[in-house]
C-alpha cells in the first residue's frame, strides 16, 4: 500500500478524476441546454384526443404532447381530485392546446386516464398568430372577401401563396410605419428643439417669430407628407385584410383568422423528416434573426444579440487602451514603492468588487452625474426629456469596462514583466529613449498579453447581467443601437441583452410553459456567443504571437 | 612597448604609438555599498581590439557597460572619476545619453533582435534618428549585413522576422543593427559565448574586419578567443584592473603572477 502511494498513481487518479468532473458538469451543462432548447424549434405531431374534464363532460381536443410526468395519488387527493383507483401515483401529462383565444391558456394538465382515443388527423394545421399565440385546429376554406375561394385538397397551396402575399404586404406596411413615419416624427421633433434651442439662447422676438413661421411652413409638408403616408398605410391595410381563412378547432368551433395575423403556417402530421429537418432550420433562423412578440414568449431574440454585441465591441473599445495604459505606467514609468503597491492591490481588489456595485456606481455616477451634466451642456433643449442622463448603451459599456479593468491591467503587467530586458537594452544600446523603446520594442511584444487580458474581459463581461439591469439594458428595444441615421452608433439608446433576456423570459415572463424552452435556447445563444467572441480574441492573439514568436509568452 | 604596473590596479601601458580612444580616469563604481570597480584607469587604443579577460564577477562586463552608459538602468549603481571619449567626459551632466549610445555600441551576451523583420532591425538605429527615406535604408541595411558577413545568407528573406535565424546569424544581425549607426567603438560584451564553435569562428573572422573601422572592446570567458582576435588585453581580477598588456605579451610573458596563474588554468 505504502508503495503504491510512493508511485504516485493516486496522484495521477486524483488529478484525472478532478479533470473528468469538469468534463461531466461542463458536458451535462452544455447539453442540457442544448437538447432543452434545441428541441423547442422541431415541428411536433398534433394529436386529437378525447379529454374528460373536471366537470365530466367530454371533449376533443387537438394537442401537442410535451413531456409525461407521475404525480403521486396524496397530491392529487389534496387538489380535489376523485381518483378512480388505489394507485399510489398516476401518469399525467402536459398538452400544448395552443389557442389562448379559445381556452384561455396555451398548456393543459390532464391524468392519463382521463385521455383516450389518442390518432394523428392528417390535416391538422398549426397556425402561427402574431396576436394570441399559436392556432391548433383544422383550416377550412380560405376566403377572399368573403368568397370561398379553395377548400378540400386545393386549400394548403392558395393558403401559401395568399400567406407569401400577406406576409409581403406585412412587410411593406411596418416599413412605412416604422422608417418614413419615424422619420417625420423625427423632423417634426427637430423643428421643436429648433425653437426651444432659439429660446434658450435668448434670440429676439423677431428671429423668434420668423423661425416659428418657417417652421410652420415646414411642419405643414410634414404633415401633408404625414397624411399621403397614412393613405397609402390605409390603401395596404384594406389590402392586407383581404383574405382570411376559416378553421374548426377540434371540438367544433369555428374561427376565422384574418391572413395579415398569420406568421407562418405547417401542418405537422403530413410533414417527412426532410420537411420537418427544413422547417426546423427555418424556425431556428427566426428565432436568431426576428424581434421578439407577445412579451419576449414568441419570436426571435436578435436585437438582444445585436445588443450584447455591440455593447461588448463598445466595451472593448474602451477598456483596452485605458487598461493598457495604465499598466504601462504602473510598471514602467511608476516609481516602485508601497505607494505603488497599495495601488496596485486596490486595482486586483477591484477585480473582486460584486457587479452590482458596479451598476450602482454607473448608475449613481455615469448616468446622474455625467450623463445629467452632458444634457445640460449639449441637449439643454430636450430637457427635462433626458438624452445621456438616462441609462443607456455608453452607460452599459463605460461600466462594463470599468468591471473588467483590473482583468486587463493584471495581464498587460504581466506581459511587460515577460520581455527579456536583453531586448530594451539592445534598443537602449542603440540610442532609443525610454519611451522610443517602450512603444516600438516592449510594447508590441506585449500584445499578445494584452489580448489575454480582452478576452478574460470579454468572457466576463458578455456573461454579466446584473450592473447592466441598473445602466441601460431593458426587456424591450426592437430598435437597434447602430443603424442608417447619423451619427450611425446611438450611444444614447436602450439595448437588449442576451443574458437580462434570460432573466427575464425565466422569471419575469407570464407565460411559464411557454418561455421555458425559450429560455434554454437563449442561454444555448448565450454560451455560443460568449464562445465565439473569445475564439476570434484567441484567433486574433495567436496570430500575434505568431509574429513575435519564441519572445514572447 | 614597455609596461609599468603596480598590483593595485594602476596599471599603465605604453600607447605611444596608438591614438588613445577611450580614457578611463580613476573609475570608482560601487553597487549600493559594495565597491564593484576599484579605481580603475586604463586607455583604449583607436581601431584596435582591446580584450577583458578574467574570472566571473570580476567587473569586467561592469566596466563595459560604463563605456556607453548602460550601467545607469541600475539604480543602486553609482560611479566617480571620469571616462573620456575623445578626450570628452561621457559622465559630463550635459553628455546626451542617447548620442552617445549612438557612438558606442554594444553587442550582448546573448542574441537580442526585436521582434519585427530583419530588415526593420537593422534600419531600427536609423528610423530612430528620423531616417526614413527608403533607398537611404536600403543602401544602409545592405553594408551592414555586408559588414556583419550576413548579407549572402539573408539577403532572399529580408522581410521575414528576425527569429526565423539561427542563434550565430542572429547575433551576426544583432552587430548589423550595431554598425549600422556607425558607432565610434564598439562593445562586445561575450558576443560568442551563446554560440556553436562555427558561428564562433565566423563571429571572430567578422570582428578581424570590423578593427579597420571601429574601435572594439570585447569581454570574453574564452581565453584562446582573446588571443586570437585582441591586439591588447586586460586582466581583471576583484575589481582591479590587474594587468594590461599587448595581448602576445600577455599570453606569453605576464609580468603578474596572478595573471599568469589565470591564464594558464591555476585559478579562476
Amino acid at each position: 500500500m505504502k508503495a503504491w502511494f510512493k508511485t504516485g498513481t493516486p496522484w495521477i487518479w486524483l488529478n484525472a478524476g478532478a479533470i473528468a468532473l469538469c468534463l461531466v458538469m461542463v458536458i451535462g451543462v452544455l447539453g442540457l441546454i442544448a437538447v432543452q432548447g434545441g428541441s423547442h424549434f422541431w415541428p411536433a405531431d398534433l394529436q386529437r384526443v378525447q379529454a374528460v374534464q373536471a366537470d365530466g363532460s367530454k371533449k376533443l381536443l387537438l394537442a401537442e404532447h410535451v413531456r409525461t410526468e407521475q404525480v403521486s395519488a396524496v397530491t392529487l387527493k389534496d387538489s380535489g381530485v376523485t381518483l378512480p383507483d388505489n394507485a399510489e401515483s398516476y401518469a399525467r401529462h402536459l398538452l400544448k392546446v395552443s389557442n389562448r383565444d379559445v381556452y384561455g391558456r396555451d398548456f393543459a394538465w390532464f391524468l392519463d386516464y382521463d385521455l383516450s382515443n389518442w390518432e394523428k388527423p392528417d390535416n391538422a394545421i398549426v397556425i402561427e398568430r402574431r396576436e394570441w399565440g399559436n392556432f391548433q385546429g383544422f383550416p377550412l376554406q380560405l376566403l377572399q372577401q368573403d368568397k370561398v375561394i379553395a377548400e378540400g385538397e386545393a386549400l394548403w397551396p392558395a393558403l401559401q401563396a395568399a400567406m407569401a402575399r400577406a406576409n409581403a404586404l406585412h412587410d411593406d406596411i411596418s416599413e412605412i410605419e416604422n422608417g418614413e413615419i419615424g422619420k417625420i416624427n423625427k423632423a417634426l421633433e427637430a423643428l421643436r428643439l429648433g425653437k426651444r434651442t432659439l429660446e434658450l439662447n435668448g434670440a429676439s422676438a423677431e428671429e423668434l417669430s420668423r423661425y416659428v413661421q418657417q417652421a410652420a411652413q415646414d411642419q405643414a409638408a410634414l404633415d401633408a407628407q404625414y397624411a399621403g403616408l397614412q393613405q397609402e398605410l390605409e390603401a395596404l391595410y384594406s389590402q392586407a385584410k383581404r383574405d382570411s381563412l376559416k378553421v374548426v378547432t377540434a371540438e367544433g368551433k369555428e374561427l376565422t383568422i384574418n391572413l395579415s395575423n398569420i406568421v407562418h403556417a405547417h401542418m405537422p402530421n403530413r410533414m417527412s423528416v426532410l420537411d420537418k429537418t427544413v422547417h426546423y432550420v427555418a424556425a431556428i433562423w427566426h428565432f436568431l434573426s426576428e424581434d421578439p412578440r407577445e412579451a419576449n414568449t414568441e419570436g426571435g431574440i436578435f436585437p438582444a444579440i445585436f445588443g450584447t454585441v455591440t455593447m461588448v465591441i463598445l466595451m472593448s473599445i474602451i477598456v483596452t487602451p485605458f487598461g493598457v495604459l495604465a499598466a504601462i505606467y504602473l510598471r514602467e514609468y511608476a516609481k516602485q514603492g508601497t505607494m505603488l503597491k497599495i495601488i496596485r492591490i486596490s486595482v486586483y481588489n477591484l477585480a473582486g468588487v460584486p457587479s452590482i456595485v458596479y451598476g450602482v456606481f454607473g448608475l449613481g455616477f455615469f448616468v446622474y452625474i455625467m450623463g445629467g451634466n452632458i444634457d445640460a451642456l449639449f441637449y439643454p433643449e430636450k430637457l427635462p426629456a433626458p438624452t445621456f442622463g438616462t441609462p443607456g448603451l455608453f452607460w452599459a459599456s463605460l461600466t462594463l469596462a470599468l468591471l473588467t479593468l483590473p482583468v486587463v491591467i493584471v495581464s498587460t503587467e504581466e506581459g511587460l514583466s515577460r520581455i527579456p530586458s536583453t531586448i530594451r537594452m539592445g534598443s537602449l544600446a542603440l540610442g532609443a529613449t525610454k519611451s522610443e523603446t517602450l512603444w516600438k520594442v516592449v510594447v508590441p511584444l506585449a500584445t499578445p498579453a494584452m489580448m489575454t487580458g480582452l478576452i478574460l474581459a470579454i468572457a466576463r463581461a458578455a456573461g454579466e447581467v446584473a450592473p447592466l439591469m441598473l445602466v441601460g439594458v431593458v426587456k424591450l428595444a426592437p430598435t437597434l443601437p447602430v443603424d442608417g441615421t447619423f451619427p450611425f452608433v446611438h450611444l444614447d439608446q436602450k439595448i437588449m441583452h442576451l443574458g437580462f433576456h434570460v432573466f427575464d423570459v425565466g422569471f419575469q415572463s407570464p407565460n411559464v410553459e411557454a418561455s421555458r424552452p425559450l429560455l434554454y435556447a437563449t442561454a444555448l445563444v448565450l454560451v455560443v456567443l460568449i464562445v465565439l467572441l473569445n475564439m476570434a480574441a484567441i484567433h486574433l492573439r495567436n496570430k500575434l504571437r505568431e509574429k513575435y514568436r519564441s519572445e514572447s509568452d | 612597448m614597455t609596461t609599468q604596473q603596480t598590483l593595485n590596479g594602476d596599471s599603465e601601458l605604453n600607447l605611444a604609438d596608438e591614438k588613445v580612444k577611450l580614457q578611463v580616469n580613476d573609475l570608482r563604481l560601487y553597487y549600493g555599498e559594495s565597491l564593484a570597480l576599484k579605481t580603475i584607469n586604463m586607455k583604449i587604443p583607436e581601431k584596435r581590439v582591446t580584450a577583458f579577460i578574467g574570472p566571473s564577477g570580476c567587473g569586467k562586463s561592469t566596466l563595459l557597460r560604463c563605456f556607453n552608459r548602460m550601467n545607469d538602468l541600475v539604480d543602486i549603481c553609482r560611479i566617480e572619476g571620469q571616462i573620456l571619449l575623445d578626450g570628452q567626459n561621457i559622465y559630463d551632466k550635459a553628455v546626451d545619453v542617447a548620442e552617445l549610445r549612438r557612438q558606442v555600441g554594444m553587442v550582448f551576451q546573448k542574441p537580442n533582435p526585436f521582434p519585427k523583420t530583419i530588415y526593420e532591425n537593422v534600419a531600427y538605429g536609423l528610423r530612430l534618428q528620423g531616417v526614413n527615406d527608403r533607398r537611404v535604408l536600403d543602401e544602409v541595411v545592405e553594408t551592414s549585413l555586408k559588414g556583419a558577413a550576413l548579407w549572402n545568407e539573408v539577403k532572399d528573406r529580408l522581410h521575414d522576422n528576425a527569429f526565423g535565424l539561427s542563434g550565430g546569424q542572429q547575433q551576426r544581425l544583432v552587430i548589423a543593427r550595431a554598425i549600422a549607426i556607425e558607432p565610434e567603438v564598439l562593445l562586445l560584451d561575450e558576443p560568442a559565448s551563446a554560440l556553436d564553435p562555427i558561428s564562433t569562428l565566423k563571429i571572430e573572422e567578422l570582428i578581424n574586419e570590423l578593427k579597420e573601422r571601429y574601435t572594439i572592446v570585447i569581454v570574453t570567458h574564452n581565453m584562446q578567443q582573446a588571443a586570437r582576435v585582441s591586439d591588447y588585453t586586460a586582466f581583471m581580477y576583484m575589481g582591479n584592473l590587474v594587468e594590461y598588456a599587448a595581448t602576445n605579451k600577455m599570453f606569453t610573458n605576464p609580468s603578474q603572477q596572478q595573471t599568469e596563474d589565470y591564464i594558464t588554468g591555476r585559478f579562476g
